[in-house]
C-alpha cells in the first residue's frame, strides 16, 4: 500500500475496495491477510508485556503452531461434517489414537513404558492407519444407524478411548509373542522419539547439548550474531510451526480435491438428503465410510503433529471432550463446507480464543496494576457488598485462561448464531465438481453471466484445475 | 365385467402367470407384493407387469397403494411379501442404489432436489460410474487428469439436458431456489442423466406448465421409440394417462384392480366404482 511513484489521486476508499476484492478472489490472500493480523496482535502483546526479542519469536512460533494443529484438525472435521454431514463429536479420541499408536511403534523397547522402536515415519503412518482403522470400527455399525447414533457412539468411543490410555492395566502389558508395550496409564509416554525438526539443527536430536548440525551452526549463528537471540529453542519452535503450515497446505490440496470431485458431490448430495444419493446409484454407505476413515486418518496425524511432536509427551488428560467441543467451535466459526472457512476459523479459534486468553490476564495486571488475588470466589463477590469490584477482577485474573476462554467462546457463539449462523465462509458456493461447471454452455450465454459465474465457482483458488 | 370378486382375482393371478410365461418382452414383473406398516396393508397382493419398451400408466385414488409399491420396487421399503422381478433378476429387498444401479431410476412424488447443491451439481451427481467417485483417483495426479476429462464430457451432457429442460438459465442457482415446477424437470432431468433402463416417474407433471408438459410428454415418447427406454409413471391427469398410456394399471385399496389398454380402461366399471362410486 505504498504509493509506487507514480501519482495516484484514487481515493483510499478505492484502493480498501479493491484490496477487499482480492480477498473475495483469492483464498490464500484471504488467510494470509488474517494471519498477518494475528501476527501482528500477538506481537503487540508481546511488546506491551516488554518480551524481548527471542521472547517475540517465541510468540510467532507459537501463533504458527495453534494456527496450524488446530486447522488440521478442523479441516478434517469439515471433511466429515461439512461435507458429508457425519456428525464425529469423538475428535479428541481419534487424534489420541493416533499419536498414542505412534508414540508406541517409536517408543524405545528398553524405555518405560517400552515400545517397540520403529522409526519415526513408520510411527506416523502407523498413527494415520490406526485412527482410520478405529474409524472404520466406528462407522460400520453406527452408518447403519440414523445420523444422530453416529454422533452417540463417536462420543462414546472417544471417551473409551481416553479412559482405555488411562487405565493402569494397560500401563504396561505383554503381547502374546513376548514384545512389552505399554501406554503409560496416567502418566502417559514421554519417551518417543522428539521433533523431527530438530534433526536439521541438533547432531542428536534428543538433546540440545548435543551439537548442531551444519545448518543448525549456521542458523544458529546467524540468530546470535545478527539479532542477538541466544535461544535455539526458539528457533527450532518456529520452525516447526512453518513446517506445520506446510502440512496444512497440502491437506488443504487435498481436501480441496476431494470436493472438487465427483467423490465430493456424492458427499454433498449425503448431506443434503441421502435417499436421492441412493435412489441415483449411490452407495452412499460405501462413501460415508471412506470418508469417515479419511478424516480420522487426518484427525490421527494432527494428533501426532500436535500433542505428540509439539508437545513432546502425551497424556491421556490431553484428549478430554472439550478438544472436541474446540474443534466443532472451529469449525461453526470458520463455516461448514468451506475448506478455506475451515482454516480461517481453525485460525481465529486458535489466536482468539486459545492463545490470547493466555496473554490477557498478564495484559491487564500489567496495564491496570490490578493484583491477581484472591484465589477464592467468596473473597471475590463478598466485597460486592461494599461496592469493591477489583477484588471479582483479581479473581477472574487469577483464574486464567479457562474461565476466560469459555467466556469468550459463549460471547461469540452468541453472536455468531444471531448475526451469521453460516460462519465467516458458510455462505459461499464452492461447487463440486473437477472442473468449472459454467463454462462449456456456449449458447445464450451473456458475458456479464460468465463472469458471475466464474467468480462463484473459482472459490478454491487454482488448487482445482491442476 | 360384473364377475365376483373372487373370480376376478383368480383372472388376475391367470393374467400374472400368463404374463410370466412370456417374460421375455417384461422389463418389471411385480407379483403378489405385500407391504404391511404395523397393522396397516398399504400394498395387499399387487401382481403386475410392465413391457419393454412400453410407457405404462399406474393410476388409482388417493391411497390406493401406488407410491407405497414404487417404494418397494426401488427399494426404498423392503416388501413385506411378494417378488419383484427386473430384467429377469430378483430385486425385491435389495438396497435403492443397488436398484438404481441395476438400471432402474425413479423420481419422488414430491420433488426431492438436494436443496444446497447447484443446479448444475445436482444434474452432475447423476451419472453412473464417474471415475471421480473413487477417492484416490479424485486425489492422485494422474488419475485426476482422467477425472478432469471425464467431467469435461459430463458437463456438456448436463448443459445439453439443462436446455432441453428449459431450465439452463437457472444453472448456477442453488436447486432449493427453484419452483415447484421447476424442480420436477430437475428431478426427470437428473433421473435421466443416470442412463437408465426404466425409469418411474411419480406424477412428474404436477405443476409443470401444460406447454412443457407436451414438451416432456414428446421427450418421453420419443426416448422410449428411440432408445427404447421403458416408463412407469403415476399420475392423476386422467388425459395424459389416456392419451399416452398403454397399458393403464389401476390399484384400489392395495390392490391391481384392473389392467388393460386405456379405453378398456376407461369403460371399465369397476374402475369408475373405484373412483367416483365407493369413495363418495
Amino acid at each position: 500500500m505504498s504509493p509506487d511513484g507514480s501519482p495516484t489521486d484514487r481515493l483510499p476508499t478505492d484502493r480498501l475496495d479493491g484490496f477487499r476484492e482480492l480477498l473475495e478472489r483469492s483464498d490464500a490472500a484471504l488467510v494470509l491477510t488474517a494471519m498477518a493480523a494475528f501476527y501482528l496482535l500477538f506481537l503487540s502483546i508481546g511488546a506491551i508485556l516488554n518480551y524481548d526479542l527471542a521472547g517475540l519469536i517465541s510468540i510467532l512460533g507459537q501463533v504458527t503452531f495453534f494456527t496450524a494443529v488446530y486447522a488440521l484438525v478442523v479441516l478434517a472435521l469439515n471433511l466429515q461434517w461439512g461435507y458429508a454431514g457425519l456428525f464425529n463429536i469423538g475428535i479428541a479420541g481419534f487424534m489420541a489414537v493416533g499419536v498414542y499408536t505412534m508414540a508406541m511403534l517409536t517408543a524405545p523397547p528398553t524405555g518405560s513404558p517400552p515400545g517397540l522402536g520403529l522409526p519415526i515415519s513408520v510411527g506416523i503412518v502407523g498413527g494415520m492407519v490406526a485412527a482410520a482403522l478405529i474409524g472404520l470400527v466406528t462407522a460400520l455399525p453406527a452408518l447403519r444407524l440414523r445420523a444422530d447414533y453416529l454422533a452417540i457412539v463417536t462420543v462414546a468411543i472417544s471417551e473409551i478411548i481416553r479412559l482405555t490410555y488411562n487405565s493402569p492395566a494397560f500401563s504396561t502389558f505383554t503381547l502374546p509373542g513376548g514384545i512389552a508395550l505399554g501406554t503409560g496409564g496416567a502418566n502417559g509416554i514421554g519417551n518417543f522419539p522428539s521433533n523431527p525438526v530438530r534433526a536439521i539443527y541438533f547432531t542428536d536430536p534428543s538433546s540440545a547439548a548435543s551439537g548442531t548440525t551444519p545448518i543448525g551452526t549456521a542458523v544458529f549463528g546467524f540468530f546470535e550474531n545478527v539479532l542477538g537471540v541466544f535461544r535455539s529453542a526458539v528457533i527450532v519452535d518456529l520452525t516447526y510451526g512453518l513446517v506445520l503450515a506446510v502440512v496444512v497446505v497440502l491437506v488443504y490440496t487435498l481436501l480441496a480435491r476431494v470436493g472438487n470431485s465427483p467423490f465430493g458431490r456424492v458427499l454433498k448430495a449425503i448431506r443434503e438428503d441421502e435417499v436421492v444419493a441412493k435412489s441415483l446409484g449411490k452407495d452412499t454407505n460405501r462413501f460415508k465410510i471412506k470418508t469417515f476413515m479419511l478424516g480420522c486418518a487426518l484427525m490421527g496425524l494432527a494428533g501426532v503433529l500436535w500433542q505428540g511432536f509439539g508437545t513432546g509427551a502425551v497424556y491421556p488428560q490431553a484428549f478430554r471432550p472439550e478438544l472436541t467441543f474446540y474443534i466443532f467451535i472451529a469449525v461453526i466459526i470458520g463455516g461448514a463446507g468451506s475448506n478455506t472457512g475451515s482454516v480461517l476459523g481453525g485460525a481465529v479459534f486458535a489466536n482468539l480464543l486459545f492463545l490470547l486468553p493466555q496473554y490477557l490476564p498478564n495484559i491487564i495486571e500489567q496495564t491496570f496494576a490490578i493484583e491477581a488475588d484472591p484465589n477464592n470466589f467468596i473473597a471475590a463477590i463478598g466485597p460486592i457488598a461494599a461496592g469493591e469490584i477489583a477484588p471479582l477482577l483479581g479473581y477472574v485474573l487469577n483464574q486464567r485462561l479457562p474461565a476466560l476462554r469459555f467466556v469468550f467462546v459463549g460471547v461469540l457463539l452468541v453472536y455468531l448464531m444471531q448475526n451469521r449462523p453460516e460462519g465467516l465462509l458458510g455462505h459461499r458456493t464452492e461447487t463440486a465438481a473437477a472442473v468449472d461447471l459454467s463454462e462449456g454452455h456456449t449458447p445464450g450465454t451473456g458475458p456479464s453471466q460468465a463472469a458471475d459465474a466464474s467468480g462463484a465457482a473459482g472459490g478454491e483458488g487454482g488448487v482445482d484445475d491442476e | 365385467m360384473s364377475n365376483t370378486g373372487a373370480e376376478i382375482e383368480r383372472d388376475e393371478r391367470d393374467a400374472a402367470t400368463a404374463a410370466a410365461d412370456d417374460a421375455d418382452d417384461q422389463l418389471l414383473r411385480v407379483g403378489n407384493l405385500r407391504k404391511e406398516f404395523g397393522g396397516i396393508t398399504a400394498v395387499d397382493g399387487a401382481s403386475f407387469a410392465v413391457a419393454d419398451g412400453s410407457l405404462t400408466g399406474l393410476i388409482g385414488p388417493n391411497g390406493a397403494g401406488k407410491s407405497t409399491t414404487f417404494n418397494c420396487i426401488t427399494g426404498i421399503h423392503e416388501p413385506t411379501a411378494g417378488e419383484i422381478n427386473f430384467n429377469g433378476e430378483d430385486i425385491a429387498g435389495l438396497a435403492p442404489n443397488a436398484v438404481a444401479d441395476r438400471g432402474l431410476v425413479r423420481t419422488f412424488q414430491i420433488a426431492r432436489e438436494l436443496a444446497e447443491m447447484t443446479v448444475l451439481e445436482n444434474l452432475m451427481l447423476a451419472p453412473k460410474r464417474q471415475q471421480g467417485e473413487s477417492l484416490y483417483r479424485s486425489v492422485l495426479p494422474t488419475f485426476r487428469n482422467g477425472v478432469i476429462e471425464e467431467e469435461t464430457e459430463l458437463r456438456e451432457a448436463v448443459w445439453e439436458s439443462l436446455e432441453f429442460f428449459e431450465i439452463d438459465h437457472l444453472a448456477e442457482d442453488r436447486a432449493g431456489t427453484l419452483s415447484g415446477g421447476q424442480r420436477k424437470l430437475l428431478e426427470m432431468a437428473r433421473a435421466l442423466m443416470t442412463d437408465p433402463d426404466m425409469l418411474l416417474l411419480d406424477e412428474p407433471f404436477a405443476g409443470v406448465n401444460p406447454t412443457l408438459e407436451t414438451k416432456l410428454l414428446d421427450r418421453i415418447n420419443q426416448l422410449r421409440d428411440e432408445e427404447g427406454l421403458t416408463f412407469l409413471l403415476v399420475e392423476h391427469d386422467m388425459d395424459i394417462i389416456m392419451e399416452h398410456c398403454d397399458p393403464v394399471i389401476v390399484m384400489h385399496q392395495g390392490r391391481v384392480l384392473a389392467e388393460g389398454p386405456p379405453e378398456e380402461i376407461r369403460n371399465n366399471e369397476r374402475v369408475v366404482d373405484a373412483y367416483f362410486g365407493d369413495d363418495i
